[in-house]
C-alpha cells in the first residue's frame, strides 16, 4: 500500500485539531477495532509557538500550546503516529489509529468517513465565520461637500 | 529570615475546607460549569491563556474556576501546570499572513484591501450596562454576508513597498527563551517580545498610555489590527515532514510610527509589533506600543530617560507572577526577621531617651 506523503501530511493536520469527542463518535462509527503495541504511550506535553516580530523578521517564543503524543504499530506491522492539541489521550489514541490504517487498504472507508466529514466540518465553520465577519465590513461613502 | 514552625495544620486544612465552600457559593444557585466559563467569559479565558503562556481554553476555564475568578491566581496554576510538562518541541514561526480573520481594521489605510472588518467587538457599543443579561435568553443569530476566505495581506507589506517603513530584520532560528535561561540584560528584540507577551496586561497597558503621554513618544498608528485562527505547524522529527498540531486564536496588531531620523537611519516609518494568545486586542496595542518605545537604542534614538523605553524596568516587571510571588512573600511569618527589628528599634529608643536624659541634667 503506498500513499502520498503529501495526503498523509493534511489526514494528520485534520486529526491534530479535530474536536476530541467529534473524532470518537466518526471512529466509533467505524466499528473498528484493529490490535495494535504502543510504541508510545500517550503523553501530554506542549510545543513551543513561535511568532515573528513584525509578522515577517526574527522569530521568537510566544507561548505553548498543549499536545498529546502517542504511536503505536498494528499487527501487520504499520506504524501509526499521532500529534494531536489538547489534553485528550483517546483523542491521540484514535489519530494514531487512523494515521496507521490509512497507510492500508482501509484507507479509502476512512477517508468517506472520517477525514471528508473532519474537512467538511471544518471547511463549513470557517465560512460561517467568514460570513459573519463579511457582514461586519464597513462599506465607506464619501459625503459630498460644496455648492454643486 | 524564616524559621519552620509546627502547629498550624488543622487551621490551614480547615481554611482550605472553608475555601471550597465559599468558591462553591449558594448551593441553591447551580454550579457553574468550565464549558460555561469558556465559552461565555471567554475574553478572561485568552488572558489566563496569553499571560500564563499556555493555550489551552478548557484548562484555562478550570484554572478561573479554582481560582474564584482571580485572573492572577489562576495565571499562576496555569504556569505551575505547564512547568509539570514535557515540552515537545518548537513550532515554526506562524504566519499571521494566513490568519482566517474575524477582525481586521487599520487606522492608516481607508481602503486597505481586504476591507476593514469590525468583528464581534465592544468598540461602538455605548458601555451602558443591559438588564436584558441579567434575565438571559435566546439570542438572534448573526447577520451573515458573502465569506471571503482569502487571506488577507498585511497592511505593512504596502508600506514597505515604497521603502517608507523599516524593514523587519531576520534573526536566529532558535530565539531565546526566558523560560529556559533566566532573563538577561541587555534583552534582544525576540526576548523582550516573549516577555511582553506573556506580561500583565494592566502593566503593560499603564506603560503604553506613559508613551502617548510623553514619556518616551513614539507617534504611534495603529496601522493593522487583526483577531482570528492559524495554524500551528511543528516539524515531527519521527517523520520527517512538519504538520499542523493546533488551532490558535491569536491578536497582531502592527503599528507604523512616525520617525524623522536618526544618525543611523533614514526618516521612515518604523514599527512596533504585538502578537497574544486570544481575542487580547488591548494587550495587543499596548504591546505594539511598549515593543516600539524599547527599539529606543537600536534606531540610534536619544533616551529620553521613559520607563518604558528602561528595558530592564519593563522586563523585571511586566510578570505578574513573579512580582505577586514576591510581593505577597512578605505576609508570611516573619517572626524573627521582626523580632530583631523590634529590639534595634526599643534599643535606638533607649539610647535616645538616656542622652536626652544626660543633657538635661
Amino acid at each position: 500500500m503506498t500513499f502520498d506523503p503529501a495526503d498523509r501530511k493534511r489526514w494528520m493536520g485534520l486529526l491534530a485539531r479535530a474536536e476530541a469527542g467529534r473524532l470518537s463518535v466518526l471512529w466509533a462509527a467505524q466499528g473498528l477495532d484493529p490490535e495494535f503495541d504502543w510504541l508510545r504511550r500517550p503523553e501530554i506535553g506542549t510545543a513551543m509557538v513561535r511568532g515573528r516580530a513584525g509578522a515577517t523578521g526574527a522569530p521568537f517564543n510566544l507561548g505553548e500550546v498543549t499536545v498529546t503524543r502517542c504511536a503505536l504499530k498494528l499487527r501487520d506491522g504499520t506504524v501509526g503516529h499521532a500529534y494531536v492539541q489538547g489534553r485528550d489521550r483517546d483523542k491521540a489514541r484514535i489519530a494514531a489509529i487512523v494515521d496507521a490504517l490509512m497507510q492500508t487498504g482501509a484507507a479509502e472507508a476512512l477517508r468517506a468517513g472520517i477525514l471528508d466529514p473532519l474537512a467538511a466540518e471544518r471547511d463549513a465553520a470557517r465560512t460561517g465565520r467568514a460570513a459573519k465577519a463579511d457582514a461586519t465590513r464597513v462599506e465607506f461613502f464619501t459625503m459630498v461637500r460644496g455648492e454643486d | 529570615m524564616y524559621v519552620a514552625t509546627k502547629g498550624g495544620e488543622r487551621a490551614i486544612d480547615n481554611a482550605h475546607g472553608w475555601l471550597a465552600e465559599e468558591r462553591r457559593g449558594d448551593p441553591a444557585v447551580p454550579e457553574i460549569s468550565t464549558d460555561q466559563i469558556a465559552g461565555q467569559l471567554s475574553i478572561a479565558v485568552n488572558r489566563v491563556m496569553a499571560e500564563g503562556s499556555l493555550y489551552d481554553p478548557d484548562l484555562a476555564a478550570l484554572a478561573l474556576k479554582q481560582a474564584r475568578g482571580d485572573m492572577i491566581e489562576a495565571i499562576f496554576l496555569v504556569r505551575a501546570y505547564r512547568t509539570t510538562l514535557p515540552r515537545f518541541g518548537a513550532s515554526l514561526p506562524v504566519d499571521t499572513g494566513t490568519m482566517e480573520c474575524d477582525r481586521r481594521i487599520s487606522a492608516t489605510f481607508k481602503d486597505v484591501p481586504g476591507g476593514q472588518v469590525l468583528g464581534p467587538t465592544f468598540d461602538y457599543t455605548h458601555r451602558l450596562i443591559d438588564f436584558a443579561h441579567a434575565a438571559g435568553g435566546p439570542v438572534p443569530e448573526a447577520a451573515a454576508g458573502t465569506p471571503d476566505t482569502a487571506p488577507k495581506p498585511h497592511v505593512a507589506a504596502f508600506l514597505n513597498r515604497e521603502g517608507l517603513l523599516q524593514d523587519e530584520p531576520g534573526g536566529e532560528d532558535t530565539p531565546p527563551d526566558l523560560t529556559r535561561e533566566p532573563l538577561a540584560m541587555p534583552a534582544d528584540r525576540p526576548l523582550r517580545l516573549q516577555a511582553l507577551a506573556r506580561g500583565d496586561e494592566g502593566f503593560i497597558l499603564s506603560l503604553a498610555y506613559s508613551t502617548q503621554r510623553g514619556y518616551g513618544k513614539t507617534h504611534p498608528f495603529v496601522g493593522e489590527l487583526r483577531i482570528g485562527a492559524v495554524a500551528v505547524e511543528m516539524e515531527i522529527p519521527e517523520l520527517g515532514f512538519a504538520i499542523e498540531i493546533a488551532d490558535i486564536v491569536l491578536t497582531e496588531c502592527e503599528t507604523v510610527n512616525q520617525f524623522t531620523g536618526s544618525r543611523t537611519e533614514p526618516a521612515q516609518f518604523t514599527r512596533g509589533y504585538g502578537l497574544v494568545f486570544g481575542q487580547s486586542e488591548r494587550k495587543a496595542i499596548s504591546m505594539a506600543l511598549v515593543d516600539r518605545a524599547l527599539r529606543w537604542q537600536e534606531l540610534g534614538e536619544t533616551a529620553t530617560g521613559a520607563p518604558a523605553q528602561d528595558a530592564e524596568f519593563v522586563l523585571y516587571h511586566a510578570d505578574n507572577i513573579q512580582a505577586s510571588g514576591f510581593l505577597e512573600h512578605i505576609k508570611l511569618p516573619h517572626y524573627v526577621d521582626f523580632q530583631s527589628e523590634l529590639e534595634l528599634v526599643r534599643k535606638l529608643r533607649a539610647g535616645a531617651a538616656a542622652e536626652a536624659r544626660e543633657a538635661a541634667e
